[in-house]
């Protein structure tokens, strides 16, 4: 019997590594950026396969519709005839390569090396029943009061459960103070070129 | 297929988001275009996003006690959040070196050199 959650799994993750690796290897900006968008997207189908539903809501409001716009807004602000598509030498891929091929298996030997971590607790389709409704409880938790963890029986262990008003609140601030401070780096201000001093000169002359 | 037919495991979730991560370096490292830096910087933080998305799932793992819980989806909200702040911060900077240098080249940009 074939195990849907599998399937899914399989074709996100293949859409996700397949997506990013393009965006290693392509050299066009533009392109980079769509299959970004493409990968983060299917990043988020595998946090809904996780049963983290409002990450992934998130992930695909913030990421996609927020960050990656931004992104875009980036590259269409500066991506103009040179810079659209910069090569460098085949030496330096092979450094890079190198560097993260090492990286690479590194990580997949970490991530293969515990046995608890291959076996899948429930056999079959059980993930859709076990999760999947997280809103009220992030949202409690935002607010200091942990929902999902009020029935810790050691007291010792009860003083760990934190909630999150504190770092909600240092979150919220350093918005205000990163959009405040991006504003005033982005602003428009006069670009200093040679040959604007030109027609200056010849005005006052 | 075997494959399609046994259940998914904490460990696929860690090879995905170690392929991101490895992805996100080589893209960090190979971009002479400051906004394919960023987008390298965005990959590296999705792959430590899905890394405590699925620590934080009880039922990919053998040690079901043991799994994050809320914590970890908090701590991706959190990820996603300052993701978003450092990619404006980081665009307004990548503007403004393209007003005052008039190229997104990182390689110009050697002026701190010693």
């Amino acid at each position: 019997m074939i195990n849907w959650h599998t399937c899914f799994f399989l074709l996100f993750a293949t859409i996700t590594c397949a997506f990013a690796v393009a965006v290693v290897v392509s050299a066009n900006v533009v392109r980079m950026a769509v299959c970004l968008i493409a990968s983060l997207a299917a990043v988020s189908g595998l946090y809904f396969l996780a049963a983290a539903d409002f990450v992934a809501a998130m992930q695909l409001m913030i990421y996609v519709g927020g960050t990656l716009v931004l992104l875009v807004f980036g590259v269409m602000l500066t991506a103009r005839g040179p810079f659209v598509s910069m090569k460098i030498t085949p030496a330096n891929w092979l450094m890079a390569g190198l560097a993260g091929g090492a990286l690479l298996i590194l990580l997949l030997c970490a991530a293969t090396s515990v046995d608890a971590w291959k076996t899948a607790a429930v056999a079959a389709s059980a993930p859709a029943a076990e999760g999947g409704h997280t809103v009220a409880p992030i949202g409690m938790a935002l607010l200091g009061i942990r929902v999902d963890a009020l029935e810790q029986a050691n007291p010792a262990l009860r003083g760990g459960i934190a909630g999150y008003l504190l770092p909600f609140e240092i979150v919220s601030v350093h918005l205000l103070v990163v959009l405040v401070g991006a504003a005033h780096l982005a602003r428009a201000r006069r670009r200093r070129r040679p040959a604007e001093a030109v027609p200056d000169a010849s005005r006052s002359a | 297929m075997p494959l399609l037919n046994q259940p998914v495991s904490l460990s696929h979730y860690l090879l995905v988001g170690a392929i991101l991560f490895a992805c996100g370096i080589v893209c960090m490292a190979t971009k002479r275009n400051a906004i394919g830096v960023l987008m390298g910087v965005e990959l590296v933080l999705n792959g430590a996003a899905v890394n405590f998305v699925a620590f934080s799932a009880p039922f990919l793992r053998g040690d079901a006690e043991l799994a994050l819980g809320l914590d970890g989806h908090l701590m991706t909200l959190f990820v996603i959040v300052l993701a978003a702040a450092e990619a404006a911060v980081a665009l307004a900077i990548a503007l403004c070196y393209y007003n005052t240098h008039a190229t997104i080249d990182v390689d110009q940009g050697d002026e701190l050199r010693g």
